[in-house]
């Protein structure tokens, strides 16, 4: 059952970046392509999304090699809908680029470099071939060297040699597994991996390989021990780019830990514990650091970190794809924050809401939504997470998540007092920054746009929670039973 | 031959972390270049060394014969090295960019991300 259209939102960005590049001078040019591919792209990931809902789970060969010895494409539930995420937050980050992208960035190809950027993480989400994750995963992160640096601030680069150290040594220890494995299976494909690990007879050699995919992935998800890259780095590019890389890119490596995690090695009690623990230390650390923040951008960083401690507890796709879209907002939020005052301080930041009433409530909607007040989206993640906690009595975990939840209410509702509701101080008006109300009313509206399209889906996702259960649940019945999965991949 | 090679790759990998962990940019290069070099060793060696076999089916046979090559390690190292090579010219040039603006290489110094702004 090979189908070659699976392929089709990789592809498709891979065009979208061609065309940018031949207008590269152009700017006006470059936004309006830039837009409309990402709404053609988020129109092809739909249908991909309904299509595996419909048919089941869709493979491709390529180059018509017969699995395992191809590369092979899978689209299952899991994939499509993160996919389909991607090409939303891609879209979202297309528009609020429009408004809040310098031209001297365009100039240097923000825009191309950005949909390469969007191409590898579908790529990476729809391969099923290790050594090509791997691939992926190094278009990943040089497009996201590219858009981090660009610009060349000093903050800027301080941040780019952290994140970039630390990147690449996640590879390298990510090649290295795939090293060990290779020498323990001669497979590369996942599904013909997930069969012949569970043959090989060297156990220990085996739970080594697993412990160094969990630290390739650690590191580039952002978990507890190896976040410290993340708050260094992430507020340092313009909001836009923290925006797709606080949405997606960390995301990426939840989604490779939960792939490798349920279809190639199955987790004894030692690999569990380890993964808790871990975990609800990322929620601890995260939710802390965040409290400890004034800048509201490192705020949202650290609340990604936590977040993040929140997808890995579950293991559950769930909350990932909801605290993935809501991520996105908070950095488009923080940007349009910026526009309007020019610093990013929380104390010297307020009365925003007296200016703003309805830009407000709709920012309120990704704040709460982290924090899971229903009817959000974070909500629903947030009740499967906790239900899961409750049916196998882990009691840590329980106290843990809702810590978490607790430090994450907190600390929205003191930045809510702080930005939205103190009194306004004034600023002194900063030269080199072009404030909100100085940009043309084009660039005004694709910024507020962008904040208010990915509200609206938050809110959508709340209300129609019981569509999306049933995805969810599918996507972790799938998780825990692999051999569907294997069937479409290998054949019978 | 195998052996040299186990030895050749543990050194490669600990003077690469070694490196890393030392507080100049440039050293910080050298030992990802080092820990890249050892993986793709690495991948060379978990293929299984084979002497002079390569995986070709002659023209009168109609499969390969019992012992051979396996070509799927080259393969991989040769997309690594291209892909590591690409990135390490990115650092490169990303720190000869970061020392003119920063006007330091001691990582020490990079504080400028957690200054509160």
């Amino acid at each position: 059952m090979s189908n070659p259209y699976i392929v089709l939102p990789v592809l498709f960005q891979l065009f979208v970046a061609v065309i940018l590049m031949f207008a590269w001078n152009r700017k006006n040019l470059q936004k309006l392509i830039s837009v409309v591919g990402s709404l053609i792209a988020l129109l092809i990931s739909l249908w991909l999304l309904i299509k595996v809902n419909q048919e089941g789970i869709q493979t491709m060969q390529a180059g018509g090699w017969i699995a395992p010895f191809g590369i092979t494409f899978v689209a299952d539930t899991l994939s499509a809908l993160l996919v389909v995420l991607t090409a939303t937050s891609g879209l979202a980050v297309s528009v609020f680029s429009v408004g809040s992208v310098r031209n001297a960035r365009i100039k240097f190809g923000y825009f191309p470099i950005l949909h390469l950027l969007i191409m590898g993480l579908s790529g990476a989400f729809l391969t099923g071939d290790i050594f090509n994750l791997y691939v992926w995963f190094e278009i990943i992160i040089i497009s996201s060297f590219v858009l981090i640096t660009i610009g060349g601030e000093k903050a800027q680069l301080e941040g780019a040699i952290k994140y970039v150290a630390m990147n690449l040594l996640a590879s390298v220890v990510f090649l290295t597994a795939i090293a060990i494995l290779y020498g323990l299976t001669g497979s590369l494909n996942m599904a013909d991996l997930s069969l012949q690990v569970a043959n090989v007879s060297n156990r220990g050699l085996v739970n080594v390989t697993a412990i160094l995919f969990l630290v390739g992935f650690g590191i580039k998800s952002a978990v507890f021990p190896l976040y410290f890259w993340l708050p260094a780095s992430y507020h340092t590019p313009p909001p836009a780019i923290s925006a797709i890389f606080g949405g997606l890119l960390t995301k990426v490596g939840v989604y490779a830990m939960l792939r490798v995690f349920t279809l190639i090695f199955i987790p004894d009690d030692f690999l569990t514990t380890v993964i808790t623990v871990m975990a609800l230390l990322t929620i601890l650390s995260g939710g802390l650091g965040a409290l400890m923040q004034n800048n509201i951008r490192k705020v949202f960083s650290y609340l990604i970190i936590c977040h993040i401690g929140f997808m890995l507890a579950g293991l559950g796709i769930y909350s990932t794809a909801r605290i993935a879209g809501a991520t996105t907002n908070l950095f488009l939020v923080s940007g349009v924050i910026f526009k309007f005052k020019g610093t990013y301080s929380m104390r010297l930041l307020g009365g925003f809401y007296k200016e703003q009433p309805l830009m407000s409530l709709f920012m309120a909607i990704p704040l709460f939504s982290l924090v899971g007040i229903p009817p959000l989206s974070g909500f629903w993640g947030k009740l499967l997470l906790l239900e899961g906690a409750m049916d196998e009595y882990n009691i840590l975990m329980i106290v843990f998540i809702l810590l978490g939840s607790f430090l994450t209410l907190f600390i929205i509702a003191k930045l809510w007092a702080e930005v939205f509701w103190k009194d306004a101080q004034e600023l002194p008006k900063k030269k080199y920054i072009r404030y909100f109300d100085e940009l043309k009313p084009l660039k005004k509206q694709a910024m507020l746009a962008s904040v208010v399209f990915l509200s609206l889906i938050s809110l959508c996702i709340g209300f129609g929670a019981e569509w999306v259960m049933q995805l969810a649940l599918r996507i972790a019945e799938n998780l825990m039973d692999p051999s569907p999965y294997i069937q479409a991949v290998l054949g019978s | 031959m195998e052996i040299l090679l186990v030895i050749i790759i543990g050194l490669l990998y600990a003077a690469g972390i070694y490196m890393m962990l030392r507080r100049s940019l440039v050293k910080l290069i050298i030992g990802l270049i080092l820990l890249g070099n050892g993986a793709n060793l690495l991948i060379f060696l978990l293929g299984k060394i084979v002497k002079g076999e390569p995986p070709i089916i002659g023209s009168t046979e109609k499969m390969l014969g019992e012992l051979y090559a396996d070509p799927v390690p080259q393969a991989l190292i040769l997309t690594a090295i291209v892909i590591s090579f690409g990135l390490q010219a990115f650092a490169i040039i990303l720190i000869k960019r970061a020392y003119k603006v920063v006007k330091t290489d001691d990582l020490d110094e990079m504080n400028a991300t957690d200054e509160d702004l």
